[in-house]
């Protein structure tokens, strides 16, 4: 088990630096001036000497892929060419935001797809199960941006409902997490319900029922926990899709999170903070993976009888 | 979600076709995109005939006394925009953009997807290890701030493919905003879910018996390949591929609301919602209008491979 962590630890470790080569040779090997980008296009021949200078720009590729990556094992993420704040201060200042809204969405999107996706499955093939597939298509269908301006037009300034946008507590989270939760549950309650259709038809939970065991008992406990197992796989790698919707969703609702600084930067064409928010999520993403790669043992023992 | 009855039609009765026509879901979202693939192709043509007004003008009627945008509904159906332009006619338009850009992006995902799937699950071993690893770094990334790096160092550069000695310069490239780049950064960001579905679906095939009494028979891996395998999996390609639309036209959505879509002044969907947000209060129309048409738009190509997937793929789910 041991060997294997280490196996995952070491091909995580890879992958984050094959990102990091990958949005490198993506900002630098196109042709174009940096310098010019940061100094404006009427700046002195002295001024863009200066900056090539300083970020090293003179110096051959390979050498400045060097600096980029020693910079990122210290940490260093570059600095913004708007604020000239360093890069990495920018996003941890933000993470807060960002981290409660997306756990309060995941939290919201499984309490729904659970037992949608479990009574689907119990009643497979009924208009139930056929209206939640529509429904499921149509969540999956739905902009986030678009879906977030709406909601916030409809519930918070027409109906007051919720505070219309900021970020000053709790209350201000539930609309952006709700919306973030809608555009997920319709994928999660359909994969919730082939994995659980999966289930109920083998043989232990046959058995299950033959021993004459509550439905609920056969449906909840046996039928759920093998089903979740794929759920939690794909929702360590659905992390990066939670980034994205999450980057709209804060942005239509003014929390300052990662999400508002990406777009942000995106708007200002400020490539460090772009290429970091992209290395932050990279970081995310594996850490989510190496997560559930863990929580694997526990929730499936068959995992740990294996190795 | 698999009807069981339908899954044996695919291969022992050639009414597999029927299948299709007769699922409501293909039903629901053929027509719809058949309406949108028929508005998109006919627009200009509605224009000439003056049925339809040119989604670029702007009308001084399109504006009230103050000057700002018509709500839907009177002369303008579906109201006007903040410059007077009739929304109706740019939503049309937009479906121009949206469905070029979306197909084009899902050829080009489809066809890196299938030849690295491919390569990867065929040929097995340490290029599968690595074909594998290069996919996860790639999925490791939000699609859209990829696709926002990659729209960033396009902007107006020239990429020169020919040797320097060698003056050959039609071979430049210009990377500039617009559709083809658009769709050139959509497709490059999107392959990766394709790749693991393929690549787990020639792992299967090739295990099969028939396989190996061609591979016994001396077929060549060409012929295996393109003889065997792809056949096989082509239903998989076609249910991914729909998806993948739907996915690429959100994309490019996406995109355009962030501004580094296709330029203004030509209509797109999400470039019409930045527009609108600053007057939503008072015109709510310039952001529903196109939003509603994103929606149908993605909803059709879902609805489509969700019913394909059900004649066509009974067995994969998800």
């Amino acid at each position: 088990m041991l060997l294997r962590l280490g196996n995952r630890l070491f091909w995580s470790v890879v992958t984050l630096l094959g990102t990091a080569v990958l949005t490198f040779f993506l900002v630098n090997a196109v042709p174009g001036d940096v310098a010019r980008v940061i100094a404006g296009p009427k700046a002195s021949a002295e001024v863009i000497k200066a900056i090539h200078t300083k970020f090293h720009l003179d110096e051959p590729i390979w050498k400045r892929l060097g600096y980029h990556l020693n910079n990122l094992a210290h940490g260093d993420l570059g600095q913004s060419y708007v604020t000239e704040q360093p890069v990495a201060e920018a996003i941890l200042t933000r993470l807060p935001a960002t981290a409660a809204l997306s756990a309060l969405a995941i939290i919201l999107w499984m309490l729904l797809a659970v037992p949608l996706g479990v009574l689907t499955a119990k009643y497979s093939g009924s208009w139930f199960d056929r209206l939640v597939l529509v429904l499921a298509t149509l969540s999956l269908s739905l902009p986030a941006f678009w879906l977030a301006r709406m909601f916030q037009y409809c519930l918070s300034y027409r109906l007051g409902w919720f505070p219309v946008a900021g970020f000053r507590g709790f209350s201000h989270l539930l609309l952006p997490a709700g919306t973030l939760a809608l555009l997920f549950v319709g994928y999660y309650a359909r994969l919730i319900h082939s994995n659980v259709t999966e289930v109920l038809n083998s043989p232990y939970i046959r058995a299950a029922r033959a021993k004459g065991a509550p439905e609920t008992v056969v449906l909840f406990r046996h039928g759920l926990r093998n089903a979740m197992i794929p759920v939690v796989t794909i929702l360590g790698m659905d992390v990066a899709g939670l980034l994205g919707g999450v980057m709209f969703v804060e942005n239509v609702f003014a929390l300052p999170g990662i999400g508002t600084l990406a777009v942000q930067s995106v708007f200002n064409l400020d490539v460090p903070v772009i290429m970091g928010t992209v290395m932050f999520s990279a970081v995310i993403v594996v850490a989510a993976n190496l997560v559930v790669d863990v929580l694997y043992r526990w929730i499936d023992p068959r995992i740990k009888a294996a190795h | 979600m698999s009807d069981p009855s339908r899954s044996t039609s695919r291969c022992e009765s050639p009414g597999w076709f029927g299948g299709i026509l007769r699922n409501r879901l293909v039903q629901a979202g053929g027509f719809i995109l058949l309406l949108l693939v028929l508005a998109a192709v006919t627009a200009p043509l509605w224009v000439r005939a003056g049925l339809l007004r040119d989604p670029l003008q702007q009308f001084p009627a399109g504006l009230d006394e103050d000057g700002m945008p018509l709500r839907a509904g009177g002369d303008f159906l579906a109201g006007t925009d903040n410059l007077g332009r009739d929304v109706f006619s740019r939503v049309v338009f937009g479906s121009r953009v949206s469905l070029t850009v979306g197909v084009s992006a899902m050829l080009i995902a489809t066809l890196i997807g299938v030849v690295i799937g491919i390569v990867a699950g065929f040929r097995g071993g340490k290029l599968d290890l690595l074909l594998m690893r290069y996919t996860e770094m790639n999925m490791t990334l939000p699609a859209i701030l990829l696709a926002v790096a990659f729209a960033g160092v396009m902007d107006n550069r020239v990429l020169h493919l020919h040797p320097s000695a060698l003056p050959w310069h039609w071979l430049d490239v210009e990377l500039k905003r617009g559709m083809i780049s658009l769709f050139l950064i959509i497709g490059l960001v999107c392959w990766p879910g394709m790749v693991r579905v393929i690549r787990a679906q020639v792992l299967s095939v090739k295990e099969r018996e028939f396989i190996m009494a061609s591979r016994a028979l001396g077929a060549s891996d060409a012929r295996l390949i393109f003889g065997h395998i792809l056949p096989n999996i082509l239903p998989t390609i076609i249910v991914m591929a729909v998806m993948l639309t739907a996915s690429t036209i959100m994309l490019e959505a996406g995109l355009g609301y962030l501004g580094i879509g296709v330029p203004a002044p030509a209509p797109t969907w999400g470039s019409m919602i930045t527009d609108g947000q600053p007057y939503f209060i008072t015109a709510p129309h310039l952001v529903i209008v196109p939003g509603a048409a994103i929606v149908l738009t993605v909803l059709a190509f879902n609805l489509l491979g969700q019913g394909l997937q059900e004649v066509l793929d009974p067995k994969r789910k998800g």
